[in-house]
Order: C-alpha cells, then sequence, then structure tokens
C-alpha cells in the first residue's frame, strides 16, 4: 500500500489562488490592470444594477409588450403568428433530427432561449401563465420534431421541401386571404416589431441567395456582357450605404416602372432589402466558387460533363458547403441593418420603441428605457444566433483543415 | 489486368467514333456557336430591360415634370443646415449645399477613423492581454457592441443622452473646463497666437532633421556596426527643437481658449454639437469593436516562433515589436482596416436619423423640396461610389505592394 501511494500523481489543477496569482498578478504592470479593471468593473456594474433595478421605470415596455413583439398585428387573429411559430418549431426540431450538426446549435439555442424566457423566475407583468406555457410548448415541439426526425429519417429532400411549403404555409397565414371568415387579410401596414424585423431579414436572405447564385456566376462569366452587368451591379451596391439603397426604392422605385403599378411599403423594404443583400451574397458565393480546386473542373470535363452540370452538380454543391459560416454571418449582420427601414415608415423593432415614446408626453422622459430593452433583445438574438454560427463551423470543422 | 491488345482496339475504335461525330458536329452543340448565341441573348435581354426602365423613366417624369437635367445647382438652395462648418445660409446655390454635405460627410469619417483606430487598436490589444481580467473586459466591449445594431447605438447615445443636455444656463461643467449644454459641447482648446508660426516651423525643422538623423545614423550603424543610438539621437532632436522654437516665438506661441457665457450662449473654445457628437461617439465605439477584432486577428496570424526567433538572435524587445511582429502584422490588418474605414464613413449616412445633416440628409431635403429626386439621388449615389472607388484604389495600390515585397 505504502508503495502505491508514493506513485507519481498528475499535477493538480491549479486552485483557484495560483489561478489568481499566475492570470492577474504575475507582474507588476498586470497587478495594476487587474486592479483598474476590477474598479471599472464595480462602477459599471453597480450604476448598471441600481438603474435597471431601482431608476429604470419600464413602464413603456410593461405596459405593451405585444406591440413591441408583432406591432398592431389585428388582436383577434394573434393565433396566426403563434401557429406560424409553432409551424417553424416543429420543422426546426425535425432539421435537427435529420442534419444534426448542422443545425443543433440553432435549434438547442432557440429551445434554450425560449426555456429561459419561460422559466424566468420574476413576475413580469407580460410574462403571464399563458405565455410562459405557450414558449414551453414550443420547446416541446422543437424537442418532438427532433424525436420525429430521429424516429422516422426523413430524406433530406423531404425536409428541404417541408420548408419551402411551410414558408408558403406561413405568408398565408399571416397575410390571410380575402375576405374569408377564417383568415381575413391582415394589412402589412399594421405589422410590426419583431416579427418584422424577423420576417425581413429572413425574406431578405432567402431571396437575394438564387439572385446572389446568379451574380456570382455572372461575374466569373467568360461573357462579356453578363461580366461586366454582374460586376458594375455588385460594386455599385456594395459601394453604397443601405440606407441610400432603401430610400430609392421608397421614393424613385415607381418612376422607373410602368406607371400606375403600386408597391406595398413592406414589400419595397424586402425588394431593397433582399437587393442590398444579394450584392454581398454574390461575393460570399463567389469567394467560395474560388475555393473549389481547378482539378474538380477538370475531372468533370473529362468525364464529359457540359458546363451548365459542370456547375451545377459539381462546382456549386462544394462552394455553397464552404460558404454557409458566411451566409449565417450575413444573415446576422442584416438582421441588424434591418432597423434602417423606418426611413420607410415602417414599425420594426426600433420603429416601435419610437412610435411608443412619440405617444405619450410621460414615455419621451423614458426613452433610455426603450432603446435599452431594444438593444438587449437585438443583442440576445444577435448573440444567440452568432453562437449557433461557432457550433456551425466547429460541426462543419472549417477552419481544421 | 486486361490484355493490352483489346484496350487499345477499343480506345481506336472510341478515337475514330469521336473524329466522325466531330466532322458532324451540329450547330446547336458547337461550342462556339453556343457562345455567340448565349452572349447575344444575355445583351438582347439586359439591354432591353435598361431601354425598358429608361422609357418607363422617361415616361413618368414626363408626366410628374420631373428634373433630368443638373441646372438646378445654380438654383438657390433654399434650406438651412444646421452647423454647416463651411459659411451657408439659404440663399446660397443648391450644389454649394450639396458641397458642405459632402465636407460634413467627410469630416465625421475622419474624425471618426482617427479615434476609432486609436481605440480599436487599444481594445484589440487589451483582447490580447495575459491578464484574463482585461482581455475579458474587452472580449465584452466588442460583444456588446458587434450585436446591437448601430442604429440602435446612434439612438442609445443621441436621444436619452446628448439630445438631454441641459440649457445654457444650467451647462453641465467638467474640468478642463468643459462646458456640456443644448447647444453643445464646448471645449477649452489651444490655438496659435501671434507667434504661433515661428514654433509651428520649429516643430517642422524639428520632425525633418530627426528623420534624416535617423536615416543617417541608422545608416552608419549597419555598415559600421557600431551602435550610433539613432532612436535617442533622433528623439532628442525632434523635442529640442521645438522647445528653442517655443523661446525664440517670445512669450508664448499658444493661448487656451477657453469658452466664456456671453449673453444666451458660449462663445470661443471648441464647440461640438450634440448631433455632431453623438454621431461621432456612435460610429468610434462601433467601430472600434470591429478594429479591434481586425488587429487581434493580424497580430495573431504572426507566428510566436517569429517573436522567439527575434529574441533568440538578440533584438530588443522594441525591436522584436517595430522590426518582425509589426511589419508581418500589418500585412494582415491593413486591407481589412481599409473595408472598416469604409464601412464608416458609409455608416455615417445614419446620421439623417439623429439630426447632423451630411451629404445623404443633404439630398434628401433637396428630395422633398422639389421634383429633383433623380438627378440629386445620382450625386448623392456617386460621392458614395467615388469614395468607394477611391479606397479600393488605394487597397490594391497596397496589395500590389504587398505582393512585390513578398517575391
Amino acid at each position: 500500500m505504502s508503495v502505491s501511494n508514493k506513485t507519481i500523481s498528475p499535477p493538480k489543477p491549479p486552485g483557484p489562488i495560483e489561478w489568481v496569482r499566475k492570470n492577474l498578478f504575475n507582474s507588476w504592470f498586470n497587478a495594476i490592470l487587474t486592479i483598474v479593471s476590477l474598479v471599472i468593473i464595480y462602477f459599471l456594474l453597480k450604476a448598471l444594477i441600481q438603474w435597471v433595478l431601482f431608476f429604470a421605470d419600464w413602464s413603456p415596455v410593461a405596459k405593451f409588450p405585444l406591440l413591441f413583439m408583432v406591432g398592431q398585428y389585428d388582436r383577434n387573429e394573434l393565433w396566426r403568428i403563434g401557429l406560424s411559430a409553432s409551424i417553424f418549431s416543429v420543422l426546426m426540431g425535425i432539421s435537427w433530427g435529420v442534419w444534426k450538426g448542422l443545425i443543433q446549435g440553432f435549434a438547442l439555442t432557440l429551445g434554450g432561449l425560449l426555456a429561459v424566457v419561460a422559466l424566468v423566475p420574476y413576475p413580469l407583468d407580460f410574462l403571464t401563465i399563458e405565455v410562459r406555457l405557450l414558449l414551453l410548448m414550443n420547446v416541446g415541439l422543437i424537442l418532438l420534431g427532433y424525436w420525429f426526425g430521429r424516429a422516422t429519417k426523413p430524406r433530406s429532400n423531404y425536409v428541404a421541401i417541408a420548408w419551402v411549403v411551410a414558408a408558403l404555409i406561413i405568408v398565408v397565414l399571416l397575410l390571410g386571404l380575402g375576405n374569408n371568415r377564417f383568415i381575413p387579410h391582415v394589412p402589412t401596414t399594421v405589422w410590426g416589431g419583431l416579427m418584422v424585423t424577423l420576417l425581413l431579414a429572413v425574406g431578405g436572405i432567402v431571396f437575394s441567395f438564387p439572385i446572389g447564385v446568379l451574380l456570382a456566376f455572372g461575374r466569373r462569366s467568360s461573357l462579356p456582357v453578363v461580366k461586366v452587368f454582374s460586376t458594375v451591379f455588385i460594386e455599385t451596391i456594395r459601394g453604397v450605404p443601405l440606407i441610400t439603397i432603401l430610400f430609392m426604392f421608397s421614393l424613385i422605385l415607381t418612376v422607373f416602372l410602368p406607371s400606375g403599378s403600386r408597391f406595398d411599403r413592406l414589400l419595397r423594404a424586402l425588394i431593397g432589402i433582399t437587393i442590398f443583400s444579394a450584392a454581398y451574397m454574390a461575393e460570399n458565393i463567389r469567394g467560395g466558387l474560388q475555393a473549389i480546386p481547378p482539378g474538380q473542373v477538370e475531372a468533370a470535363k473529362a468525364v464529359g460533363m457540359n458546363s451548365l452540370q459542370i456547375n451545377l452538380l459539381i462546382i456549386l454543391p462544394q462552394a455553397l458547403r464552404l460558404v454557409i459560416p458566411a451566409i449565417v454571418g450575413q444573415f446576422i449582420s442584416l438582421f441588424k441593418d434591418t432597423t434602417l427601414v423606418i426611413i420607410l415608415g415602417i414599425n420594426e423593432l426600433l420603429g416601435i420603441g419610437r412610435s411608443v415614446i412619440n405617444s405619450s408626453p410621460e414615455f419621451v422622459q423614458l426613452q433610455l428605457e426603450v432603446y435599452a430593452f431594444i438593444a438587449l433583445l437585438f443583442w440576445i438574438i444577435s448573440y444567440a444566433m452568432s453562437y449557433s454560427a461557432r457550433q456551425l463551423e466547429i460541426a462543419m470543422g472549417v477552419g481544421e483543415r | 489486368m486486361h490484355a493490352p491488345g483489346i484496350l487499345s482496339i477499343v480506345s481506336t475504335e472510341r478515337l475514330t467514333e469521336v473524329t466522325t461525330e466531330h466532322q458532324a458536329i451540329p450547330f446547336y452543340r458547337d461550342e462556339r456557336v453556343l457562345r455567340w448565341t448565349a452572349q447575344i441573348i444575355s445583351a438582347v435581354v439586359l439591354i432591353g430591360l435598361l431601354v425598358w426602365i429608361i422609357v418607363n423613366f422617361i415616361q413618368s417624369a414626363n408626366a410628374r415634370g420631373m428634373a433630368l437635367n443638373f441646372r438646378f445647382l445654380n438654383d438657390p438652395a433654399g434650406f438651412p443646415i444646421s452647423d454647416p462648418v463651411l459659411p451657408f445660409d439659404p440663399s446660397r446655390t443648391f450644389g454649394y449645399a450639396f458641397l458642405v454635405g459632402v465636407v460634413k460627410t467627410l469630416l465625421v469619417a475622419v474624425t471618426g477613423i482617427f479615434f476609432a483606430t486609436i481605440l480599436g487598436t487599444l481594445i484589440g490589444l487589451a483582447r490580447m492581454s495575459s491578464n484574463w481580467l482585461l482581455s475579458r473586459i474587452a472580449l465584452g466591449y466588442i460583444e456588446f457592441h458587434r450585436n446591437i445594431p448601430l442604429l440602435v447605438l446612434l439612438f442609445l447615445w443621441y436621444f436619452p443622452v446628448f439630445a438631454q443636455f441641459p440649457s445654457v444656463e444650467e451647462s453641465i461643467t467638467l474640468a478642463g473646463p468643459i462646458y456640456l449644454n443644448a447647444r453643445g459641447i464646448f471645449f477649452t482648446w489651444p490655438r496659435l497666437d501671434s507667434g504661433g508660426v515661428i514654433w509651428l516651423i520649429s516643430i517642422a525643422i524639428g520632425i525633418i532633421l530627426a528623420v534624416i538623423a535617423w536615416k543617417v545614423l541608422e545608416k552608419r550603424q549597419l555598415s559600421t556596426g557600431r551602435d550610433t543610438y539613432y532612436i535617442y539621437v533622433s528623439l532628442a532632436i525632434v523635442i529640442i527643437i521645438p522647445i528653442i522654437g517655443w523661446f525664440v516665438s517670445g512669450s508664448s506661441p499658444l493661448y487656451l481658449d477657453i469658452p466664456v457665457l456671453d449673453g444666451f450662449n458660449y462663445r470661443g473654445g471648441l464647440r461640438l454639437t450634440p448631433e455632431f457628437a453623438a454621431l461621432l461617439i456612435g460610429l468610434t465605439m462601433y467601430t472600434a469593436a470591429f478594429i479591434a477584432e481586425v488587429v487581434r486577428a493580424g497580430i495573431q496570424s504572426v507566428s510566436k516562433g517569429q517573436t522567439e526567433a527575434a529574441r533568440a538572435v538578440g533584438l530588443r524587445p522594441f525591436q522584436v515589436i517595430s522590426l518582425i511582429v509589426l511589419p508581418q502584422a500589418l500585412r494582415v490588418i491593413i486591407p481589412p482596416l481599409i473595408s472598416q474605414y469604409l464601412n464608416l464613413t458609409k455608416n455615417s449616412s445614419l446620421a439623417l436619423f439623429i439630426g447632423y445633416q451630411e451629404v445623404f440628409s443633404v439630398g434628401k431635403i433637396a428630395i422633398n423640396q422639389a421634383g429633383r429626386a433623380v438627378p440629386v439621388f445620382a450625386m448623392v449615389m456617386a460621392t458614395y461610389l467615388l469614395m468607394s472607388l477611391f479606397v479600393s484604389w488605394i487597397l490594391n495600390w497596397y496589395n500590389r505592394r504587398i505582393q512585390f515585397v513578398e517575391k
């Protein structure tokens, strides 16, 4: 026994004191830095906590939680938004079950976020028991979808088709169809809040994708007309701020179309965002296209494929796999950029905040609270997405080769 | 293993097949014909689209009586510009008003770039610090700014903070003295006195002499191997000559321009409007977060072995950084840094929402005022495109230079 006691044990993990000495006080300079940092953190945190808990008046946010989420969407028709969210949750879960690592980060983050909000142990006014249950239901739906995906193992083509069908259903659900009894038309002028922010970002990425692919191939094309057009288009859009493009579509789009053509305001914003996003998408995809080694093209030629087949079946699939992280990054910045649509008078999240502030003189004094709340919402969603994107990159092994 | 005879027979058969096929190739599979057809079709489609747009445009422009020329540039602008930087009043021409907008864009862009570079570099270095706490603070700063839309940050800076400054009578006084009130931020600012020019000249002479001394002594050190202390000599020159100049110029070349309350406003000092200050702080802090990541990536791209090797051959810490790490890191840093500068310039168009009138805001007023939407819009777009072109020209030039060094 005494012998076994004397065996060399692996070095103990450094204790907390050891760690502090090594990382925070390993030199005079570092010790000063640590103390200064501690002082800064102390005062920042103290001011922040005091303000949040005692000085801030959250009434504009607490009074109109629904306004921030969905704008003035018809309150009798809210179930349509709920149903859309549920469809999204189920599909998210199924995709997680089928594509595993690629979706896992996003599904887990979304589920975790919903669960955390649902279980906040603090009696917030707008977190009624129904809202909490609804959030938990969506968590359940994600898990249900995951179980379904794992159990039945549907082909990934079917899942992709299901996403397209679901997107159409969601659009029809939200927009409504004319004057029927079940889903009457809800004009987009009353849409608002986080819902519009998310719809614009998702719509912008989805619609800009095919245009981006075409432009990317166009810029690499050997046909001069196509090449020049694509290059000029991409560089012009990338050279000007998004706000000028949005403003152009709000104001002078109709000038360039046959007289009498009219556009919904939200649709104009979506077109502007799509055009803007397409130029950046094209550059991302072109980066992927350039990364495909020429041997692939030569091999494809050798087995007798024509150039359309080479591009569609050999180059594009490999390139797209490479650029998924870049596209996720682009989605996150587009999500933030949607705030600019307030120049078209659309009440997305920030626009709603501004309307709430202007709705009553007492709220004008509470601008800090409203904008801080909006900043917090943006921060949580955007941080969750970039966290998931990092998980995705790990799952794909990007940067490891 | 196949019998070689059979293989060769098969391949000759295929070969003859191919050649016969080649002779009879139909035009719809001839690559040259296909290319030309695609060329012509794409040209027709694109030109057709352009013509369609232009025809629509001319029709609706005529219907609405819109101006399609730039003659209005010489008309009086008819609108005021707050804090116009250049002397301006509504009777000046619209072309001049536009120029004021361009100058204000450049003003906020250049100041923003200057401060964002300094702040971003500091935060990037803090992020890499071996001090865990400092590195976490830097990370917190970066994550805070990267996940909130710039417009929300600008709203947070402007509406609850800079737009809420008290009236002039109740100004907040900070050390300096700096006065904060609804009219703006008034800094105490050093200005050149009558003898100031002599002092400025002495500074210029000091810098020139220091550079010459640096070059000459460095060359001598390299050729003779004897230490000439060129760093210290240059530093001494650049400090001593301006001090001499200071005394030669008379009493004191600089005086402090202290803002004083005069009636309903402060006079003197350096005045920043609340809009400019909010925009500058928002843009600077936002861009600094991105620059910090650029700087970190650049410095981390230089492998540790480089530093260790440099120390091993006996370079001093300062030389390791200035001769080994920085030249290699800058190569990685500069291109994304320049595109961050361009982003900052483009983002300055958000000034519209907080009432700082730069080129886009001036253009927007003009568009709303009269039916000049298209030409004014073209001018605004052209302004931004010119800046982008200028920046990408610099980038290409830099990349070419770097490639040359590499080979």
